[in-house]
């Protein structure tokens, strides 16, 4: 497993289990055994109970984090996979698809990063296209034509910033996404896996219920990239700042009222136990799809305008009087 | 017209001098473009369009407003409205002393000016970003006028014309900030449904959140000549794609030719055109 730095002393004491272990004598040792792995689920719980914002953007970012591929795996059965914009092509980038989670039938949307290097190259390492995008709204329309509620995974550093995207329309395409999946007929949850990059993400998460996973990050702007304009250079000591002005851990989001609800992971973070995170994920999203399923669509997307419409922060004073030249 | 150099980068865009009104200062002033010394009244009687190289310059929102509408008939809307610091946001500098500041120079209250007007005796809502104030970033406030004006134009039966000149999303408002690209297209999603004329004008240069939202949303999108439009801005994209970018990407025409603009129109006849396009498609 990939190590990030703040997670040394676990791996330190794992790796002293792992040499007891190994001797011929183990049983001897299993008191002592047990005694380590006792310390190393204190020390994981504490690290994890208190992550700065920037080591939460690393545990997000973590190689071996369960990515919307993953959950579809795990939460999913009869996974219909679905395919390209019609127009252009098929961004690898979003992967879409019918699906049934529970007793219920729903069209799945998420960000797919890859996990090879070949995969992690085709999909752009979770940056879309403009026909990416397309190919999400395509399918959406397709869920609301037949009465299936939508299921998207959000896991993007932002949406790819190239030549081709911006000829064909990276910002179109987002845009048409925030307009069409505000008056979609049918239920919509968003959770951010990992990753909520800007507008990139949003593109994908205009949902009547939006969740965050405990230590995902969701924001206007990366950390770094907002540090190498704000602060001029982007460096781990800037990095973490601009992770801690962004605001952007699910706590954070959850208090200023821009999600709906925070899915605890598993102790020391989903990637050291998946199916874990993916039960908790089932679970939202088969009780989240059960209560919007009793609105009807006027009802549904009135709420759903009415959400996105009071976000902002906005006070009244007096025009200022402009100062001499 | 004369064949001239286009600004490279937004960047180069950027450096052009300013006063505090936001438009350059001086009796002469140089062209960014052609570096000609020229008039400054001239200029400005030339609705700040180099008499040289019609290289269209920036201007603030209340002169766009005072360009485009019938003189006298702007109703100003929500002008009170003002930014809060919801996150405590500190970077080299805090984020409300940069308001104080862009407040103090622009004499307003933050970076869009909204109401209802005429143009050419065509009643419409109007909204102009403002370049001047933190880079027209899109904050709260400019998210939330907007998304009145947009309701405004639903309730009275109005075409709304809204000019961009923008950077993009207000990092210092983050989330905050990001929420208000869902909360403008959601809204002109409703005036689409109530079959309202939305003409999206966009000017040098508009960017990331404002593009990626309602700047992209117009029935009919109008850009003026050779302004710089596009998601990512074009440093982020050479950083990516470690390569320089082609001559003219990003331009105006870069779009009309790519299909996602309907038309570029000189300055000069943008009262005209959007007067036009309101008998041929408004109510
Ligand atoms: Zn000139």
């Amino acid at each position: 497993m990939m190590t990030l730095d703040f997670e040394e002393p676990i791996i330190e004491i794992e790796k002293q289990i792992s040499s007891l272990k190994e001797r011929d004598s183990s049983d001897q040792y299993a008191e002592e055994i047990a005694q380590l792995q006792q310390t190393r689920d204190r020390v994981i719980q504490k690290t994890y109970a208190s992550l700065s914002p920037w080591q939460t953007v690393r545990v997000a970012r973590h190689p071996e984090r369960p990515q919307t591929v993953d959950y579809v795996r795990m939460i999913c059965r009869d996974f219909c996979e679905l395919h390209g914009d019609r127009h252009f092509g098929d961004d690898p980038a979003i992967l879409c698809g019918f699906a049934r989670i529970g007793a219920m039938k729903v069209l799945v949307v998420g960000h797919n990063k890859g996990r090879t290097t070949a995969e992690k190259i085709a999909c752009h390492f979770g940056c879309a296209h403009p026909e990416g995008y397309r190919k999400a709204l395509t399918k959406m329309r397709l869920a609301e034509k037949f009465g299936l509620p939508i299921v998207t995974f959000v896991d993007t550093p932002g949406a790819y910033p190239g030549l081709g995207s911006e000829q064909r329309g990276q910002a179109e395409a987002v845009a048409m996404n925030l307009r069409e999946m505000s008056r979609l007929r049918t239920p919509i949850v968003s959770i951010v896996i990992g990753e909520g990059g800007s507008g990139g993400a949003l593109g994908i998460g205009v949902g009547d219920r939006v969740a965050m996973l405990e230590h995902a990050w969701y924001s206007v702007i990366s950390p770094e990239g907002c540090a190498a304009i704000l602060w001029k250079e982007a460096n781990e000591k800037t990095n973490e700042l601009a992770a801690r002005s962004l605001c952007l851990t699910a706590r954070d989001n959850l208090s200023n009222g821009l999600i709906d609800d925070i899915l605890d992971e598993p102790v020391g973070g989903s990637h050291r136990d998946p199916a874990g995170s993916a039960r908790t994920i089932e679970t939202w999203v088969i009780d989240q799809l059960g209560e919007l399923a009793r609105l009807n669509p006027e009802t549904l997307i009135r709420r759903r305008f009415d959400k996105f419409r009071k976000i902002g922060a906005v006070t009244s004073r007096a025009l200022p009087a402009p100062t001499e030249s | 017209m004369p064949e001239k150099t286009m600004p490279r980068t937004w960047d180069d865009v950027q450096t052009v001098s300013q006063s505090k009104k936001g438009v350059p200062e001086g009796l002469w002033m140089k062209c960014p473009v052609c570096e000609e010394t020229i008039f400054r009244k001239a200029v400005e009687a030339n609705l700040w369009v180099c008499p040289k190289c019609e290289h269209h310059l920036r201007v603030s929102g209340p002169i766009r407003i005072d360009q485009l509408l019938d003189p006298g008939t702007f109703e100003p809307m929500n002008e009170e409205m003002a930014p809060r610091d919801p996150l405590e946001f500190t970077d080299l500098k805090p984020y409300v002393k940069r308001i104080e500041q862009a407040q103090g120079k622009s004499g307003q209250n933050d970076g869009l000016q909204t109401g209802a007007g005429f143009i050419k005796g065509r009643k419409l809502v109007v909204a102009a970003m403002d370049f001047n104030f933190l880079g027209g970033s899109m904050g709260s406030v400019v998210g939330e006028k907007l998304a009145c004006a947009i309701e405004e134009a639903t309730d009275r039966d109005l075409p709304l014309v809204v000019v961009s000149c923008s950077g993009g999303a207000r990092m210092q408002e983050s989330g905050y900030s990001l929420m208000q690209m869902a909360k403008t297209s959601a809204a002109l999603a409703r005036f689409d449904d109530e079959g309202g004329l939305f003409i999206s004008v966009l000017s040098d240069p508009t960017f990331g959140g404002v593009t990626a939202s309602f700047a992209m949303l117009g029935d009919v999108i109008i850009a003026e000549p050779r302004a710089l439009i596009g998601f990512a801005g074009p440093r982020v994209i050479k950083q990516t794609i470690r390569q320089d970018l082609p001559e003219g990407f990003q331009t105006s025409e870069f779009l009309l030719e790519s299909g996602f603009i309907d038309r570029i129109v000189h300055r000069h006849e943008l009262r005209n055109e959007i007067g036009r396009i309101i008998d041929y498609a408004g109510k």
